[in-house]
């Protein structure tokens, strides 16, 4: 390794622009989120020109092609909340489960395999699970509900909960490894069965990593895109039971973009979607980042 | 009456177990659904062929080229960029305000949802910048999203180098460009190049931030510059599911093996990269 010990007057000019182009890609994220919400605003704001703020969150009609339109994204948030839920009621549990299983209990081979497993569930693209679930999982949900079509909120829920596990069990088993040594240690010391410590010991103690792990899920279900929109029948009319054809947030921005003509009502409708989309992760990302600095 | 513990033990683990299952089955059952269906029109022809008869029949070159000019494309923009971002984050930034809302940024930027990055990608790269749908569009699009990752992952690289090399540079007077450039990266590289291609793998894959930004149903032709659309095999799934009617069910899991594939052995790269820097390593 050669260093010079004299320092050329170009040495301290070149490392001077460094400096500048390290600070300027530092701060990049930044600029990056702002320049991302404010063209949202641009595209979206447009809207309430021409169209009332309270037709927009509060009608229950999304029909933007009918003459007038009506954009009441009412039906769209609740088919978003709907397979959201859905999905984080049987996510949850199974992959805080399946993450004690992995962490604490499998033996060292099973271990590997589970973990390998996992990671290429998360490895699958989107758009391949959803073309998945629509040959094998729709026709299923069909068959055994006997309900005309199977392209429901209900599918949509088992595909994205399938699909924010990864998410789930990695961010939970982070949790469980940062318990410290000791506790586990101390309570088997005490006489206290394999079981009764993580029970009573380690869950207690990777609490925040628990919530930490339900906020990233919801946050990873409620931002898919094109799985849902393949497998919950893209319609969006006011849902009144899981196992009907629901249209979530994003479904909508995907489906309708490629139709609606630049600056025209409906096309700032969908990026004022996108303004409400991008608050809702901001929001439940900011908390979920809280509950992992608790953690530590 | 209370159950014995040893019992209760084994009640509970054997559920564990059982949740665990839940997950891990279907993944195995998508796998040999996959392959059985894929490799069923799996041929040197199916890779290097156009598609013909609306899609229906024929091979998905131009959708494997266009998703390789994509990726080629994204890493090219993402990478200098998000190297410089973990640089300044773990050798220049100290831990006071601005630090704090970067990783607050970096976070976001990591749980915007891929179609709000698609509808950025069309305001400012195809709109406002005027670039049109497009090549370019759509790879700043998945450069943007792929940045968090490769931020994130470039930081802990850099993290793990012991304080002891830049202090010993240092002290032989380098300055902490040249340590950074002769020292620090050298020894990070391996965990750098294995996040970025992680990012990549990802990038690879996705459909919504491509979807109004560069993506086209069908072109019978390569693009010729960077200003062309073009076709990616991701896209080209969503229409064989749900645009084209008819379609043969086999040029579907072909097209979606050939992508996890894809992704697979970008991953098994990182995979590998990391190992053998790992066995290397002295300290």
């Amino acid at each position: 390794m050669e260093v010079k010990f004299s320092r050329p007057a170009h040495h301290r000019w070149i490392e001077f622009a460094v400096e500048k182009a390290i600070f300027g890609a530092g701060i990049i994220s930044i600029i990056f989120v702002a320049l991302i919400f404010l063209f949202l605003l641009k595209e979206g704001l447009v809207l309430f020109r021409h169209y009332p703020f309270t037709n927009f969150f509060f009608g229950i009609q999304w029909s933007p092609i009918s003459e007038p339109p009506r954009l009441g994204i009412v039906p769209l948030i609740l088919g978003s909340l709907a397979v959201t839920l859905g999905a984080v009621v049987m996510a949850v549990p199974l992959g805080v489960c399946a993450a004690i299983y992995i962490a604490e209990i499998a033996p060292g081979w099973l271990k590997d395999i589970l973990k390998g497993t996992v990671e290429f569930l998360a490895a699958i693209p989107s758009i391949v699970l959803g073309f998945i679930g629509l040959v094998t999982l729709v026709p299923m949900v069909k068959n055994i509900f006997h309900i005309p079509t199977g392209l429901t909120a209900f599918s949509g829920s088992i595909m994205l909960a399938f699909m924010a596990m990864p998410t789930i069990v990695s961010m939970m088993e982070d949790s469980l490894r940062a318990v410290p040594r000791a506790y586990r240690e101390g309570a088997l010391a005490l006489g206290a069965t394999r079981w009764q410590t993580i029970y009573r010991v380690l869950i207690p103690a990777a609490s925040s990593g628990i919530l930490a792990a339900v906020m990233l899920g919801i946050g990873r279900v409620i931002g898919e895109t094109m799985a849902v929109m393949m497998i919950t029948g893209n319609s969006a009319r006011l849902p009144t039971t899981l196992l009907e054809p629901v249209r979530t947030m994003t479904a909508t921005i995907a489906a309708e973009m490629g139709e609606a003509v630049q600056g025209s009502t409906h096309y700032s409708s969908l990026f004022a979607i996108g303004i409400v989309l991008f608050i809702i992760t901001f929001l439940i990302n900011l908390t979920a980042s809280a509950f992992i600095k608790r953690r530590k | 009456m209370r159950l014995n513990p040893k019992i209760t033990e084994k009640i509970a683990f054997a559920f564990l177990f059982l949740s665990t299952l839940v997950i891990v089955v279907p993944v195995i059952l998508i796998t040999i659904e996959l392959l059985k269906n894929g490799m069923s029109v799996m041929s040197w022809k199916f890779l290097t062929e156009s598609p013909r008869m609306g899609m229906r029949a024929g091979g998905i070159f131009p959708a494997i080229v266009g998703t390789v000019y994509l990726i080629v494309l994204t890493i090219l923009f993402a990478l200098p960029v998000g190297i410089l971002a973990a640089i300044y984050l773990s050798e220049y930034a100290r831990d006071h305000w601005l630090s704090k809302i970067i990783d607050v940024a970096i976070v976001n930027l990591a749980g915007v949802p891929s179609v709000v990055y698609g509808l950025f990608g069309l305001g400012i790269f195809v709109t406002f910048l005027n670039f049109g749908t497009s090549i370019v569009a759509g790879a700043l699009t998945l450069s943007i999203m792929s940045l968090p990752v490769i931020i994130t992952s470039s930081r802990e690289a850099l993290g793990t180098i012991p304080e002891s090399f830049r202090e010993s540079s240092l002290a032989l007077g380098a300055t902490r460009w040249q340590t950074i450039r002769r020292i620090v990266i050298p020894n990070a590289l391996p965990g750098i190049i294995t996040g970025a291609i992680l990012a990549l793998s990802r990038a690879a894959g996705e459909t919504a931030p491509i979807l109004f930004t560069v993506a086209a149903f069908y072109l019978p032709h390569l693009p010729k510059t960077i200003f062309d659309q073009c076709m990616a095999l991701p896209y080209h799934l969503y229409v064989l599911a749900t645009q084209v009617p008819n379609v043969k069910a086999g040029v579907e899991y072909g097209t979606a093996l050939v992508l996890v594939a894809m992704i697979l052995i970008l991953n098994l790269m990182a995979g590998a990269i990391r190992s053998h820097f790992r066995k290397k390593k002295q300290w």
